[in-house]
């Protein structure tokens, strides 16, 4: 593979992809931190996950193509998908709440599949990305670039991240959340209207999701089918970190971004996504090995 | 002759918590053994141990003079040692009959047993056992649509199916109808005579217990407190205060 | 149902069905090969997922490789594969009509094997694992693989794969794979109707309602698992074979590993006839291959639209299927009574 030794060739062009992985990946954090909420709180694995991301990216660049600055995207693309979250939780959702997760898969898998086709009829099948604009700052003699769109989106996400664990640590809705997730019956008795959290945790999973997307559209692109990969990024996150683990979130994120930038340069687009879904397998059937050792199995 | 089942010093701790602490037993070969004690002694974490449901932190479990506490579960199971649980567990979307017939599968290994028919002795033998324990009429009847206390006896039916060598019991009684215990208690008594089945029971009910045992092992926080013949038990005064507590 | 108890009758009538189907329905030929083709999708997955309680969103997998397995073979046999695909269409083969039929033969030979020996590798790291981790995790399998065969010149690529063209009419091509799959449909259900009856089946079932209970009980339920996962991915990849000659050009993600629609619709198919009995996955396929038509005659740009509502609403509604749905209705359908005896 000579794409292999180009890069221990050229140290800078390790460096771009180290940054540009870390820059991606921090906002992949946050899609995993929605989707860790979700099946905390509700036991729902939810796949449209990914295409909710994906929806956020479509919405802000229907927001640019108005001609407004393209980061208004961001709070735009967060509302619009609130909507559709909470929609989604009425329409759907909440008939499949305490029921077997493998109903969740499904009923979450038709909703990415109704999702994607709409966005396909809507917009066209192409790869689309956002424009913001921004320059690029230069290293080591232009060799390296940082495009400040990706540094930009790498704060959005930080802010995003400190307003959310604040919000879940001090708003009541926050706690009533994080009491639902422990025990719904002992949140219902003391007065918590469950379904009502639901919705609204829902809600928020998706808004997460839809500014991510926003991110995403402006530091890569989007294309209507690409929604599994985001969902199967997020689950790998989640699983590699922990439901509950901020920190953990973070760093798996940033570690998978790296890791598939530098699987992407050098063997290629599509074994990068033969990479992630083969990865997935591979971390899964290494936690059960390890647990099998010990008689236990992943639960 | 050595017993059937040796337990000795096995221990076991989950995370800080110490649910087993060098306990020790006996199960000599045609007993029936006793194990009481207040909730959460570690009664049902030393089945499971000895189940193989988990490994052990210490010690040695000898089954019939063989060292079974490295091995997995379906491995000691089909060596003869089989359990019921304390919440039942049965195949419920499965007919009884069914779940008397996949109870009979362990020992064949080859192959062309896998496609095996079960044949008219097995079924045979099925519907007996379900006769047995009163159960033949729900013979094609799913078994999640069994009664909680049906369900166990159709568990202790399963388990006697399998032929077993030793069986653990974990409270049989619990749940049962207070009219059909002794016809339980007498079921198992039967089964140990009929069958040569060795029993190791959990139990609550100290009447059914003290019927049933010849020898009873008290357990408190982890250990065996004492052990004895039922009258013994009864009247130790460290057992009184195990389950009533101090008086203070 | 006393209708069903003259076995042979209905055996005699379903096969006597089958084969005049394709003489009174000339217009619906294909319509009718890819009904058997749905149904055997449906069969295969209902073995790990109906029976075994293991639900794989990735058993399109093996069918792509059954697909690629089956038209390499026939190409290579007597063709250098490489050279084919990378004259992409631009060099057509000199094949003798035996060498053709040799091919044929050899490839649907090949791809059950092939696609058994992926699932022996692949269920050495997915089969320990249980429930929603093993659903997740088969769910990106499809996809890689789509993407590896994409990206794999020898095989054609993204470029896709050219199948040997038959060497006959049209209609005489139509009727032989018409043949092939309903035979492969009516295989398939009666190997697993007695299969489900034997040791095997009561196993199975028990792996699905409790598998610690089913270990503690002695079972080997790694080896039924195992058996369980290759029986359905040699069915799937013989049936890939096939296709691969009745769809003619084989694109890695569109036909091969079609994951997110074949691989989607094949467990929508078990679930709405209801997964789990040997009936369901049959009915289930014909319902969703009759929708399927009518979806894409009627709402053509909403079609997938409408399949993914129709996957919420059997989900939703109806988990366990048109057969659970029909014996809640009417149970004394499929009623036992307490004595044992079946009512009505």
């Amino acid at each position: 593979m000579d794409n292999i030794s180009i890069l221990i060739q050229a140290p800078p062009l390790a460096l771009q992809l180290l940054i540009d992985g870390l820059l991606i990946g921090s906002v992949f954090a946050l899609a995993a931190y929605g989707m860790a909420l979700v099946w905390g709180v509700m036991n729902i694995i939810n796949i449209c996950q990914g295409q909710f991301v994906l929806i956020g990216g479509y919405v802000a660049l229907t927001v640019a193509r108005q001609g407004l600055p393209p980061l208004l995207g961001v709070p735009v693309a967060a509302a619009a998908l609130f909507i559709l979250g909470w929609l989604c939780y009425r329409a759907v959702i909440f008939r499949i709440v305490e029921r077997d997760l493998f109903v969740s898969l499904l009923a979450t898998f038709g909703i990415a599949i109704v999702l994607g086709q709409l966005m396909n009829n809507i917009f066209s099948a192409n790869l689309e990305t956002l424009d913001a604009h921004l320059g690029n700052w230069f290293l080591f003699n232009g060799l390296v670039s940082i495009s400040q769109i990706k540094v930009v989106a790498s704060a959005v996400t930080l802010v995003i991240a400190a307003a959310l664990v604040l919000f879940m640590r001090r708003s009541r809705l926050g706690q009533a959340i994080r009491a639902t997730a422990q025990n719904p019956r002992a949140a219902r008795i003391l007065g918590i209207d469950t379904d009502r959290i639901y919705a609204m945790t829902y809600a928020l999973n998706a808004a997460i999701c839809g500014a991510s997307g926003a991110l995403i559209a402006m530091i890569w692109v989007i294309q209507p089918f690409g929604g599994l990969i985001f969902t199967v990024r997020s689950f790998m996150i989640v699983i590699l970190a922990g439901i509950g683990n901020l920190p953990g979130v973070i760093l798996a994120a940033l570690g998978l971004g790296v890791a598939e930038q530098f699987v992407g340069f050098i063997a290629g687009a599509q074994l990068q996504i033969a990479f992630i879904f083969s990865a997935l397998v591979v971390i899964l059937a290494f936690r059960s090995w390890r647990l099998n050792r010990q008689r236990r199995y992943l639960a | 002759m050595s017993a059937l089942l040796e337990v000795s010093d096995v221990s076991k701790r989950y995370g800080g918590i110490i649910a087993n602490s060098h306990v020790s037993l006996i199960v000599p070969h045609g007993a029936i053994i006793g194990l009481i004690g207040p909730n959460g002694s570690g009664k049902t974490t030393l089945f499971n141990s000895i189940a193989g449901t988990h490994p052990i932190d210490g010690g040695s479990i000898r089954f019939d003079g063989r060292e079974i506490s490295k091995l997995r579960v379906p491995e000691i199971a089909r060596l003869g040692l089989l359990r019921t649980y304390q919440q039942t567990r049965v195949f419920r979307q499965m007919s009884c009959l069914a779940n008397m017939l996949v109870s009979e599968s362990s020992k064949e290994s080859s192959l062309a047993a896998m496609v095996e028919r079960p044949n008219p002795e097995q079924r045979a033998r099925g519907e007996e056992l379900l006769e047995f324990v009163g159960l033949s009429s729900k013979r094609d009847l799913p078994a999640g649509s069994l009664s909680f206390g049906q369900q166990k006896l159709l568990e202790f039916a399963m388990a006697l199916m399998g032929a077993p060598r030793l069986l653990l019991l974990d409270e049989p009684t619990a749940g049962i109808n207070p009219t059909l215990i002794n016809g339980l208690v007498d079921r198992l008594r039967r089964a140990r005579e009929a069958l040569g089945i060795t029993l190791l029971v959990i139990e609550h009910n100290m009447r059914v217990m003290m019927n049933l045992a010849e020898h009873i092992y008290c357990m408190a926080r982890g250990e065996i407190l004492a052990e004895g013949k039922p009258a013994e038990i009864q009247n130790d005064p460290r057992v009184i205060a195990a389950y009533l507590g101090t008086s203070e | 149902m006393r209708l069903l108890h003259n076995k042979l009758t209905m055996r005699l009538a379903i096969l006597a069905l089958t084969v005049i189907a394709p003489f009174a329905l000339p217009a619906f030929q294909v319509e009718l090969t890819f009904l058997w083709i749905m149904i055997v999708f449906a069969l295969s997955w209902d073995v790990m997922g109906g029976q075994a309680g293991y639900n794989s969103f990735g058993n399109i997998a093996f069918f792509g490789i059954g697909v690629y397995t089956a038209a390499v073979t026939q190409i290579g046999l007597f063709n250098d594969v490489g050279a084919y695909t990378a004259a992409a269409g631009g060099a057509s083969l000199n094949v003798t009509q035996a060498q053709y039929f040799i091919g044929l033969v050899a490839g649907l030979a090949a791809a059950p094997i092939v696609a058994i020996i992926a699932a022996l590798l692949l269920g050495a790291a997915l089969l320990g694992l249980r429930g929603h981790y093993f659903a997740i995790a088969t769910l990106g399998l499809g996809i890689a693989l789509g993407e590896l065969a994409a990206g794999w010149a020898w095989i054609g690529g993204s470029s896709g794969l050219q199948v040997l063209v038959y060497p006959g009419t049209l209609a005489s091509q139509r009727l032989l794979f018409y043949f092939l799959s309903a035979g492969l449909g009516l295989a398939t259900f009666f190997i697993l109707h007695r299969l489900y009856a034997t040791r095997f089946g009561l196993v199975l079932n028990a792996i699905r309602d409790d598998e610690d209970k089913a270990e503690a009980l002695g079972l080997r339920t790694t080896r039924y698992k195992i058996a369980g996962w290759c029986i359905a991915a040699g069915i799937v990849g013989l049936c890939g074979g096939l296709m691969a000659h009745i769809i003619g050009f084989i694109d890695p993600r569109e036909v091969a590993f079609a994951g997110a629609t074949f691989g989607v619709w094949m467990v929508l198919m078990a679930i709405l006839g209801g997964k789990g009995t040997i009936w369901g996955p049959v009915i289930g396929a014909a319902i969703f291959h009759v929708t399927r038509e009518l979806f894409w005659t009627y709402l053509y740009a909403w079609q997938n639209v409408a399949l993914g509502v129709l996957i919420i609403v059997v989900v939703v509604f109806f988990p366990t299927g048109l057969l659970g749905w029909v014996r809640q209705r009417w149970p004394r359908l499929f009623a036992v009574t307490t004595a044992g005896e079946p009512s009505a």
